[in-house]
């Protein structure tokens, strides 16, 4: 008992901690500017790239130095350390649903922050990809096949993990589509589909463990990036991406605290770092960590890197982030559903 | 209380008391107390659909289930560790008994990984489980394998240092009136170490029970079946759900409370016993 509440106690206040740390540090003083990016997991390696990128283009152009601190974990638990104040200037979480919670429950970001940059504030994209051991062994091609008896299919929970709910929505709008929206038939898939998996991990990058080094499951669903990154790092005799029939359009957002940038003073930094991700150079490292780019120039310039795919947004086959988090993961939603509840 | 009319090291009982007061309600008593608040915020209705709800009782079967059998496994083991550490020495003593605090250092997380790469299907030991028909991870096993391996050192740490302060020469002269070595450890050692016994169940079960880092990885955590009552906790936080979160870690509280409370009173009974012999 006493550890599950220092879990919470326990991250509220590494949170508020850390967010003093941060705000004693100073932001902005005498040509420095220090910008907080609070991050979810696998972008890493992006940022750690794209942080050197911007802070050349920042000094080139204003002559001052920017320092970026990157902080990361899981989506939801990282914007809920923003509400309860992480001093963050920038977020780039998993997914919407997120941002629209710390605009919601800390109204520290203005409600209509999704408009404020193009492409519903996700510069770069990725997909919902099955990640298969090599040669294909259980020849998985489509989505169908994962609901086949006897695969083993290796996926996060949906209600922990943020990036676990792009699988499922991908999968969920992948049936309707095939059983013409009859809902009764999409959910005897998806039963079907998760009697399958033998693991609910609580994050993504917990299932990536489960199949890559517990050698467990015949496929793992999951993001194309983080799909490349496993077949890049651990050798491409091991592993192979298979892009199904139809996915889903995976748009992490980004979005600058509106109440903490004005009281570092960091708005111009802030809003610099998150438009220099639309320019090529941005694009380009996106690309280079296996995003999908926006920008037609670098999306031509790494074509042969993605498969191409068919893919459909949260918007048009759900209706946006909040009613597909309240039909499928609230309390009570499908996903408790298709597992009795 | 007699301790009191000597001078004491620290100032003033006042001042001690005072401090201890203090300090205990900034650190466990007013972030106990936020939990209280949060779920006051719901209706009674609302906390009882969330802590009746069939997930949650299964999650919290599973919880107290798991940490009640870790705890039983490790007070017989966890004795034989300390009376190993306590009576002989040996070559390589030092290391033994710093393995026994590795659990403590070790992060949850790492703990948890390694124990899944260790007897999940394909491990080390898992492998030879899994062909004797046994599964060891992702379910009830596994989980238990992990809240034993945490639970450990406690049990451990506190039954040591009484088995150290047992005169050998209680246990010669039970020999000398005729006891045989049975009848010593049973009529001697045993009411002896009971307590400390109790106290170290008491502390594996506590840590057991809220268990989060090391568990999850090995745990599976299936809806209903392999899910621990804090995956449900954090599940509800990933949902902004604070107060459906806070009610149950109230109810798991205040099961913890009972529990303790009940083995506290069981231990109380064994020391007086011992006061009386």
């Amino acid at each position: 008992m006493l550890k599950s509440f220092m879990n919470i106690k326990g991250l509220l206040s590494a949170g508020i901690v850390l967010g003093l740390v941060l705000s004693s540090a100073g932001n902005v003083y005498a040509g420095q500017v220090h910008l907080l990016n609070v991050s979810y997991d696998p972008t890493r390696g992006l940022y750690d790239e794209y942080n050197k990128a911007f802070a050349a283009h920042w000094k080139q152009k204003t002559g001052e130095d920017v320092v970026i601190n990157q902080s990361h974990g899981g989506s939801g638990k990282q914007a809920r350390a923003v509400i309860d104040g992480l001093d963050a200037d920038v977020v780039t979480l998993a997914l919407a649903y997120d941002i629209d919670a710390i605009a919601e429950k800390s109204g520290l970001v203005s409600k209509n922050w999704q408009s404020r940059l193009p492409n519903n504030s996700a510069p770069y994209t990725s997909t919902i990809v099955f990640l298969v051991r090599k040669g294909n062994p259980r020849n998985i091609q489509d989505w169908d096949d994962l609901a086949k008896p006897g695969i083993a299919v290796v996926t996060p929970n949906p209600k922990t993990s943020g990036g676990a709910r792009w699988n499922y929505l991908a999968a969920w709008g992948y049936a309707l589509k095939k059983f013409n929206g009859d809902e009764n038939k999409v959910k005897e898939f998806i039963r079907a589909l998760y009697k399958n998996a033998p693991v609910l991990d609580s994050g993504a990058r917990a299932a990536a463990t489960t199949f890559v080094e517990r050698k467990i499951g015949d496929v793992e669903i999951a993001w194309e990036n983080e799909a490349y990154l496993a077949v890049h790092e651990l050798g491409r005799d091991e592993f192979e991406i298979v892009v199904p029939s139809l996915s889903i359009l995976a748009e992490p957002p980004v979005a600058l605290i509106d109440r903490n940038v004005d009281r570092h003073g960091t708005r111009k930094a802030a809003e610099e770092y998150l438009k220099y991700f639309y320019t090529a150079e941005g694009q380009e490292i996106a690309a280079r960590h296996f995003y999908r780019p926006r920008l037609e120039s670098a999306a031509a310039k790494y074509a042969g890197q993605f498969k191409p795919a068919r893919l459909f947004t949260v918007d048009e086959m759900f209706g946006g982030w909040q009613r597909a988090h309240k039909k499928h993961f609230a309390d009570g939603g499908t996903f408790d559903q298709i597992y009795g509840n | 209380m007699f301790l009191l009319k000597q001078r004491s090291t620290l100032p003033g009982f006042h001042l001690a008391l005072g401090y201890t007061v203090l300090y205990l309600s900034l650190i466990v008593l007013i972030p106990l107390s936020m939990l209280f608040v949060k779920t006051s915020q719901l209706t009674f209705v609302e906390f009882w659909n969330v802590v009746t709800a069939p997930r949650t009782l299964a999650a919290c079967r599973l919880s107290f289930g798991a940490a009640f059998a870790a705890s039983l496994v490790n007070v017989p083991v966890g004795f034989l560790i300390a009376w190993v550490l306590a009576r002989y020495s040996f070559p390589g003593k030092k290391i033994v008994d710093a393995l026994v605090d590795f659990p403590f250092a070790l992060p949850t997380a790492v703990a948890g990984i390694a124990l899944t790469a260790l007897y999940s299907s394909n491990g080390w030991v898992g492998q030879f489980l899994y062909k004797a028909g046994i599964p060891s991870a992702y379910n009830f096993l596994g989980i238990t394998l992990a809240l034993v391996f945490i639970g450990l050192p406690f049990v451990v740490r506190a039954v040591e240092p009484v088995l150290q302060e047992i005169d050998a020469e209680m246990e010669d002269a039970a020999a000398s009136l005729g006891a045989g070595r049975w009848q010593t450890f049973r009529r001697v050692i045993f009411p002896a170490v009971i307590p400390s016994l109790l106290t170290g169940f008491n502390l594996a079960f506590a840590r057991a029970v809220g268990e989060y880092g090391s568990v999850i990885f090995i745990a599976g955590n299936m809806p209903n079946k392999t899910e621990i009552a804090p995956l449900l906790i954090m599940t509800k936080l990933e949902q902004y759900d604070y107060n459906g979160a806070a009610a149950i870690a109230v109810v798991m509280l205040m099961v913890s409370f009972v529990l303790l409370a009940l083995t506290n009173a069981l231990q109380w009974r064994a020391s007086k016993r011992i006061g009386m012999n």
